[in-house]
């Protein structure tokens, strides 16, 4: 960086001329973005509303019943005060975090939860109402991404990405926070073509096929939706799972994108316009 | 049917008591901030237009269960090796009313089911006549709305067989379930539409695990109705009503769940 600030002379902020020299493109195209931000909104109120559902019941089991006497693999739960995360044999204690905190006995904080305080019925109106805008956009989404090009121009990897040593190299770049710039900048990097990736077409596919197997209604018309996954309770660990993964995705996305220059990358995805990050001198 | 019903009453802005008091910490700040953030999105919760928004999308869900599901459409039956080896009780586990424990202490050999509404003949069913009708064994899966399932032997007489026995009229659109068991001094009931009503699995169940039923999970009638939640069974059946409306019907919504937690009435999900 210092280098950069000698080069574009004295006077003016540094930011300044940077944004003299590197070229603004048009990156991220309009559907690209209504879906990022109403995907955003209901992601956000299903993994909200689903940790008060969650709260109904903390208990997750494997197999096709899976009640309080019988075997969990993950329990959220409290004893008196104390609140603790039990997964297979191992127990930590996580009061202030899970199980109680905030002054209440839940597996999830109010903090975090819609409603804040407990309803199992108002938790499920929103779930199964955003549902709907999750299943819908996510659908006129696959279709825009097959008609466009948007999938196999910009997301899929290219072949020479492909290669082991090629995710390799990236993963290291990215371990050491140096993200692509110049005309690189202009593509989805492969880690960030993967995430992507994972997000479209497993996670949210396998989110909407779990959440279909818990009900008893769509389990009677899709008796496969149960084999396939291996009874109800297993759905719902795996959807639970699903939920955890777009926590995970989230957390990292919001990362990079601190890292990579939040106001560069915001105005990407709220306008479309992308400042291309100068090439490293080096 | 739900478990615990109290927790409702807990709030959730309530700030550890043992904090300084002195200190306004970051912690406490962000505390604070993310209540304001809370009592907001609360208010959004508790919005009229906001609850009727919603309940368009559990319409739409309700439409779209009955549009892709055949009406008779089996519930997933199991193998006895499947059966959950201890089957939880689940919402009321006695009625514990004086007429109840008459009942209960004679094994209920003078309760009767009475089958009346919008029927040609009314009925009175003794448990003896229950025992001889036709019946139909199904190991299913119980879904609790909390999210937990366990899998037993149901048996009983198929609810279809007795409303064509009653004469039901045709112009009648649902069933009530009226039941001996109450929470707080409110009777507990249910009702289901007419396809569920004469679908091949729903039976009024004397029987669970190849057993009469014990008071916990129902005695002397249960209904299973396989293709919704756990709420929709009701325990303690006592009277069948056929109804062409569901309104002047305790509180209207179809149910005690449905009136008093707003539970959905269409529990297929």
């Amino acid at each position: 960086m210092a280098t950069q600030f000698a080069e574009s002379g004295t006077d003016g902020p540094p930011g300044r001329a940077e944004a003299d020299t590197s070229p603004l493109i048009y990156r991220t195209k309009l559907p690209v973005r209504i879906w990022h931000w109403v995907n955003a909104l209901s992601i956000f109120v299903m993994l909200m509303s689903g940790m008060m559902i969650f709260n109904a019941h903390p208990r997750l089991y494997w197999g096709v019943y899976g009640a309080n006497p019988d075997h969990p693999w993950l329990v959220i739960s409290h004893r008196g005060t104390s609140g603790f995360v039990q997964l297979g044999g191992f127990e930590i204690a996580t009061t202030g975090f899970l199980g109680y905190a905030q002054g209440v006995p839940y597996a999830f904080p109010p903090l975090v939860t819609i409603p804040s305080t407990y309803s199992l019925a108002d938790a499920r109106q929103w779930h199964f109402a955003f549902a709907w805008v999750l299943l819908i956009s996510a659908t006129l989404f696959m279709a825009y991404n097959l008609v466009s090009g948007h999938l196999r121009r910009d997301l899929a990897l290219k072949p020479e990405e492909r290669s082991l040593s090629h995710l390799w190299h990236d993963i290291k770049e990215h371990a050491r926070l140096r993200f692509p710039t110049g005309e690189a900048a202009r593509a989805y990097n492969p880690l960030q073509k993967i995430a992507y990736l994972g997000v479209l077409f497993v996670l949210i596919p396998t989110v909407i096929l779990t959440g279909c197997t818990m009900s008893p209604t769509l389990n009677a018309a899709f008796p496969w939706l149960a084999e396939l996954f291996g009874g109800r309770p297993s759905a719902r660990s795996i959807h639970f799972l699903c939920a955890f993964g777009f926590a995970l995705f989230i957390a990292v996305h919001l990362l990079a994108v601190v890292l990579a220059g939040p106001f560069n990358e915001l105005r990407s995805i709220i306008t479309g316009w992308y400042r291309l990050p100068k090439e490293r001198s080096k | 049917m739900s478990g615990e019903i109290n927790r409702e009453k807990t709030s959730g802005l309530i700030l550890p008591a043992e904090r300084p008091t002195s200190l306004v910490t970051r912690r406490n700040a962000l505390i604070g901030g993310a209540g304001l953030l809370l009592a907001g999105c609360d208010q959004i919760n508790a919005s009229p237009t906001v609850k009727s928004a919603l309940n368009l999308g559990e319409k739409a869900t309700h439409s779209a269960q009955r549009l892709v599901t055949d009406r008779n459409a089996l519930a997933q039956e199991f193998s006895r090796a499947e059966m959950s080896p201890v089957f939880r009780q689940n919402g009321n586990q006695n009625p514990n009313t004086s007429e109840y424990n008459t009942l209960a202490a004679n094994k209920f050999a003078d309760w009767k089911l009475a089958v009346d509404g919008m029927v040609a003949h009314p009925l009175q069913i003794s448990l003896a006549q229950m025992m001889a009708a036709p019946r139909r064994t199904q190991i299913t899966r119980h879904d609790c709305v909390e999210g937990w399932s366990a899998i037993g032997e149901w048996s009983g007489v198929p609810l279809g067989l007795i409303l064509r026995r009653a004469g039901m009229s045709s112009n009648a659109k649902y069933v009530v379930f009226h039941c001996a068991d109450s929470t707080g001094g409110i009777p507990y009931y249910e009702s289901i539409d007419m396809i569920d009503a004469f679908h091949p699995q729903t039976i009024l169940a004397t029987h669970m695990n190849g057993e009469l039923l014990t008071v916990g999970h129902g005695a002397p009638l249960r209904l299973r109705v396989e293709r919704q939640l756990g709420y929709k069974q009701a325990k303690y059946v006592m009277r069948v009503e056929a109804v062409a409306s569901l309104e002047g019907i305790h509180g209207g919504g179809g149910g005690y769940w449905e009136d008093h937690r707003d539970y959905q009435w269409f529990a297929g999900i």
